[in-house]
């Protein structure tokens, strides 16, 4: 059996037809995923107990004629920043190596009841912080399209599961474009849902007013299928809206014909040449499916990266300050004193990229600077979510792409920061603003090297955003 | 931007974090590289312009809810992954010498 082939539609047939049982599905995931792992380093840790246990859920169910759920018996993969009671959530980070969390986040817990199959938890960039998942204590996940390559990051594993076929569905986290950008370089679809759409609880908090979570799969529908499952209010996370969630499967399969589609110029200036030629491409395709195209202007896009950075550390240096040594496993044996044991702790734990973005961030958060840089990134961020707020007046969606290159070779921008922060040029603004923002595959290089058009729509309108995504896969397929 | 080593040992004792002489050189050259560039900034004039710390709705976020009682975590689930713990408490170094 193929997982690739396989979609949550046609899982719920199968399952139906008696073609095979959810555990015998569970059962070969499982050993798939285990037997490709090595080529990847997708998965950290697997969940067999979990797997079984909710795939026997959904046979009782089918068996009693009762409805199994709208995941019913479908292999997923969780980012390990994502809490799973019982089962290991290490943040990709040495300090949580050995953490089992007594919890369960909002989003595991919604997609058990609606009989989805949690087979691991997947490799990432330490506390999501990373563009090319190389930040991980556990080694670099290689991209299944070019093992030389990074998968993106830092939700590279669920990317690169998805990719490989060792998943169907999997869930990551976007901060700055965790999602959008694995999405983008392992060829697949991810979505980043309006912020306050999907509960963060039991999302390991990195940057609290920039943090979601998301679905990757294959398709448009099928992310569909997954945010249905896990959006919606809930009391344990105060951000989350108390807005209705609609029927997103249900809008699927039409045309988009009259769609106003903006196209913004910041968008378009310093893309790699044959990642323009193919985002272009994909603009036509929107163009003969009868959308209106226009020029538009975000023009506050050259200042995101920098504003992302004060805010993104500033909340992280806050967040990351409860690693301490006192409750999450880790404590440096040689601290005598409490200073002692807080310091080497952290020092011992956290990796380079982690220490220097709490440096970053207590630094743009310390006496005499907070004004010129914290708070003046907000003021940046204001400007930003105008920015898109006045570009909807004119359009109702907006495409461009996802990130200014392909995926590039692992190591390759490891030691400049700078240069890899600036490769999240085009996700972050998508974060700060708050809107609803995806990848949907458009191709790919000389080299077969995939590239990702992104689309975004207004707050909570991921209706529009998963029709213009959904007719252009159809269309390009 | 320059900043000096002094500076870079500063805020590691404020971020509580005890980094290595090899550390601090290349933190101090990190963290400059990265200002240098979040200079950018000052070339926007942002009189005026509202600091925006969260993104909210009218739709509504961010509602009190109502306070009931519900059980807690407890003590016991909480110091699961305590690296050291006794009594129902979390142990830590001792603070104070008698």
């Amino acid at each position: 059996m193929n997982l690739g082939e396989l979609s949550v539609a046609s899982i719920r047939a199968d399952l139906l037809a008696g073609k095979y049982s959810a555990r015998e599905l569970a059962v070969q995931a499982l050993a798939h995923a285990q037997r490709e792992n090595p080529k990847t380093n997708a998965y950290l840790t697997f969940s067999p107990e979990r797997a079984l246990a909710a795939a026997q859920e959904v046979d009782r169910k089918i068996a009693a004629g009762e409805d199994p759920g709208p995941l019913a018996g479908v292999p997923i993969a969780v980012k390990d920043v994502i809490v799973t009671r019982g089962v290991r959530t290490t943040c990709g980070s040495k300090l949580l190596e050995h953490y089992i969390p007594p919890y369960d986040a909002t989003a595991i817990e919604r997609i058990e009841k609606a009989g989805g199959v949690i087979i691991g938890k997947t490799n990432c960039d330490e506390f999501a912080m990373g563009s090319s998942n190389e930040n991980s204590a556990f080694g670099p996940v290689r991209n299944p399209v070019a093992p030389d390559r990074v998968p993106g990051g830092s939700s590279g594993g669920s990317a690169a599961a998805v990719a490989q076929g060792t998943a169907v569905l999997a869930l990551g986290s976007d901060t700055g474009g965790s999602i959008r950008q694995p999405a983008s370089f392992c060829g697949i679809t991810g979505v980043t849902p309006t912020y306050g759409r999907v509960s963060r609880y039991g999302l390991t908090a990195f940057a609290s007013s920039l943090d979601h979570i998301g679905p990757l799969a294959k398709s448009v529908r099928d992310c569909a299928a997954l945010l249905q499952v896990i959006a919606g209010r809930d009391e344990m996370d105060a951000t989350s809206a108390f807005v209705p969630v609609p029927d997103y499967t249900a809008a699927l399969g039409g045309g988009i014909r009259g769609m106003k589609i903006g196209l913004p110029r910041e968008f378009f200036e310093n893309l790699e040449s044959e990642t323009g030629d193919l985002i272009h491409a994909a603009v036509d395709v929107l163009k003969k499916l009868g959308c209106e195209l226009r020029e538009i202007r975000l023009p506050h896009t050259p200042y995101a990266v920098a504003a992302y950075y004060i805010i993104a550390t500033a909340e992280a240096s806050s967040n990351l300050a409860r690693y301490d040594g006192v409750r999450y496993t880790r404590r440096a044996e040689s601290a005598r004193t409490l200073p002692e044991m807080y310091r080497l702790t952290r020092d011992e734990g956290f990796g380079a990229e982690c220490k220097r973005r709490i440096m970053l961030g207590t630094y743009v958060l310390s006496a005499g600077y907070y004004d010129a840089y914290y708070l003046k990134a907000q003021k940046v961020r204001s400007l930003i979510a105008r920015d898109y707020a006045e570009a909807f007046e004119q359009v109702d969606a907006i495409a461009g792409p996802v990130s200014p290159f392909p995926a590039f070779r692992l190591g390759e921008k490891v030691d400049d920061p700078v240069a890899m922060y600036l490769s999240d040029i085009f996700t972050l603004t998508g974060d700060l603003a708050g809107v609803p923002c995806m990848s949907v595959p458009c191709g790919a290089t000389r080299l077969g090297l995939p590239v990702g058009l992104q689309i975004l729509t207004r707050h909570f309108d991921e209706i529009s955003m998963f029709r213009v995504a959904d007719a252009y896969q159809r269309a390009s397929n | 931007m320059k900043l000096t080593e002094e500076q870079i040992r500063n805020v590691a004792d404020l971020a509580n974090l005890a980094l290595t002489e090899a550390e601090i050189v290349r933190m101090k050259r990190d963290l400059e590289d990265i200002l240098t560039y979040i200079d950018k900034l000052n070339e926007l004039d942002t009189s005026g312009v509202e600091p925006m710390a969260q993104v909210l709705f009218s739709a509504g976020t961010a509602a009190l809810r109502e306070d009931q009682e519900r059980p807690p975590l407890g003590a016991r689930a909480a110091l699961e992954n305590a690296p050291a713990a006794g009594a129902g408490y979390f142990k830590v170094p001792k603070v104070i010498e008698r």
